[in-house]
């Protein structure tokens, strides 16, 4: 019930494209995955699409190219990409071209760094004790 | 033009703190958030290949300096949360909407990525606060696929009968606040009462009214309570009487006929171009439902119906969360009538931690129970993706493993993060009183668009 496909970054707009016309009319789930020093190149996007008609699912793979981080996006065919290529571009820093407007959306605007990459620390605070015995 | 916020001097200016210190409040210009190109909702029509138009439509054209730019949130209680929505307002008329998300931000899928598989269900139950039983059955069964694990009957079909009481209790709540942004007052303070019927169950069973971490992988955490069936059969003879009292209240209403009908449409082609699905998918005319389509826990055993509705108004929207609670009330009371008797957990040693009896007497089974509550259990490298049919749509869970105890990453697809796409299509070209109304249709939580 669910395929998977990898595909190249190439090819990643017209195959969307091409499977929007067999009848994945809806796209589910868009996301990424950092492959931080597991696999090359890093990043994977992993889109989810769904055939109501057909009652199918299909996952898509791609990998996005180390040197720029660049994707096509495929808001033009599926727009409610919109908000998750946001989210994408927000926590890994992958850029979809062509987006209509690629900005932070869950995180500050003035945040910096991606918090879901695996380089990026989880950020715990140590917690400071009122009158505690210094160690040292 | 992509804006790479890492070089600092390439800051907007509204978003950082201005020069004399401290946050411009006083200003009413957009911020740092723009507002996209102008795109009429004839324009976005046409994109989506639907051509039906609101019944009211103000078309008059004004000059530039009439339109102002309002911020809608992130405090104001008919957006369900800290939504922030910016609607350019022209006279009476919205305009442009832009919903800006991201206030109830809180790392949780870092977080997932820290706690182990027993853990999890700790963290992904506080998503979407008013549906909690979902969240914690789509990550256990995404953790179970991947371990190539089936759970018992029993804990299949408690799982079924408190997800389905979770949708009353859910929906219970969406006609409540529906009714509260309206300004039927009496619905809110009615649908909360009879969520109070089903949240005392949940506090029996599970001890918590929210966030119960109930549903685990490998089963459910423990076994109903004595003469649970007492409680689950007033919650069954109560609810649908008082369903009836919201029918004669509303359903043949003037007033909320007039208020709802033909309001906020989102046509079938809208839904699938901006994937929105639940209740809103199906007040539209589109009959799928993940519990009929693409079974999960053993739901495809029980006997119910899927309203659908062709509509697709604000009306519609309401009405079928209505039919839907009685749907769920049967898959309850089947549940309730069929519960198999047996274990509740799966009896696979490497998951299920041995019971608390067992450590007095085995140093082996203390050792066991200790291993599994620190490392956790190991899943095998892979991914999965499982999604199941919440109140608010398709929920889904996707989990990436690397043969550790820990996901390697955990990804949530909230429905109400998808739906909220809708609110720029429904809310443009309308008076900004029937923009509440949409929003409350939608009911969107703002724990599960944040996450």
């Amino acid at each position: 019930m669910n395929e998977v496909q990898h595909i190249e970054v190439n090819e990643y707009h017209d195959h969307i494209k091409s499977l929007l016309e067999e009848g994945y009319e809806m796209m589910m789930d868009l996301t990424a995955v950092d492959w931080f020093r597991k696999k090359e190149p890093r990043f994977e996007v992993v889109i989810n699409l769904l055939s109501l008609s057909k009652n199918l699912r299909k996952t898509i793979k791609v990998q996005v190219p180390d040197e720029n981080l660049t994707i096509p996006s495929i808001t033009d065919i599926y727009p409610g990409a919109n908000f998750y290529e946001r989210e994408v571009f927000d926590m890994f820093g992958i850029v979809f071209e062509n987006h209509p407007e690629l900005t932070r959306i869950l995180m500050p605007d003035d945040w910096i760094g991606h918090p879901l990459r695996k380089d990026y620390g989880s950020g715990r605070i140590p917690v400071q004790f009122k009158n505690a015995p210094s160690v040292d | 033009m992509v804006k790479n916020k890492e070089n600092s001097e390439d800051l907007d200016f509204w978003a950082t703190n201005s020069e004399e210190g401290g946050w411009n409040i006083s200003s009413t210009d957009e911020g740092s958030q723009k507002m996209n190109d102008e795109e009429s909702e004839q324009q976005i029509k046409i994109q989506t290949g639907s051509d039906v138009v609101d019944d009211y439509f103000i078309e008059e054209e004004t000059s530039e300096d009439e339109r102002m730019i309002v911020n809608m949130g992130p405090q104001h209680p008919s957006t369900h949360g800290v939504l922030r929505l910016q609607v350019e307002l022209e006279g009476e008329a919205v305009r442009r909407v832009k919903p800006i998300i991201g206030y109830l931000h809180t790392g949780m899928e870092k977080t997932g990525e820290e706690l182990t598989y027993l853990q999890g269900p700790t963290n992904t139950t506080r998503m979407d606060y008013l549906s909690p039983f979902f969240n914690e059955l789509v990550f256990s069964l995404t953790t179970e696929k991947l371990l190539d694990i089936e759970v018992p009957a029993r804990a299949e079909t408690i799982r079924i009968l408190m997800t389905e009481l979770n949708r009353v209790s859910s929906h219970l709540v969406a006609l409540a606040t529906g009714g509260m942004d309206i300004g039927a007052l009496s619905m809110m303070i009615f649908g909360f009462r009879e969520r109070e019927l089903v949240l005392n169950f949940f506090e029996k069973t599970t001890g918590l009214r929210m966030n119960h971490n109930y549903i685990r992988p490998g089963g459910v955490a423990a076994d109903l309570p004595d003469n649970w069936q007492k409680d689950v059969k007033e919650i069954l003879k109560i609810i649908p009487e008082k369903l009836k009292d919201y029918d004669e209240m509303l359903l043949d209403n003037p007033i909320w006929q007039g208020r709802l009908q033909n309001v906020g449409i989102i046509t079938p082609e809208e839904c699938l171009a901006y994937g929105i699905t639940g209740p809103s998918l199906r007040a539209s005319g589109q009959g799928w439902d993940l519990r009929k389509m693409q079974p999960y826990s053993g739901i495809e055993k029980f006997d119910f119906d899927v309203p659908v509705l062709q509509e697709s108004d604000v009306f519609a929207r309401w009405r079928i969360k209505v039919l839907e609670i009685l749907e769920s009330l049967k898959i309850v009371e089947q549940a309730m009538d069929n519960m198999p008797k047996g274990p509740y957990k799966i009896q696979d040693k490497k998951v299920t931690p041995p019971p608390r009896k067992r450590l007095d007497e085995s140093m082996e089974a203390l050792i066991h129970h200790f291993k599994i509550y620190t490392e956790g259990f190991k899943v095998p490298e892979g991914d999965a993706y499982v999604a199941v049919e919440s109140p608010r749509g398709e929920l889904g869970c996707y989990i990436v493993s690397d043969g550790s105890s820990k996901p390697f990453r955990m990804h949530v697809r909230g429905p109400s993060f998808c739906n909220l796409q809708a609110l720029p299509i429904v809310m443009a070209d309308s008076p900004i009183a029937d923009a509440v109304a949409a929003i409350a249709s939608l009911d969107p939580v703002i724990g599960d668009v944040d996450r």
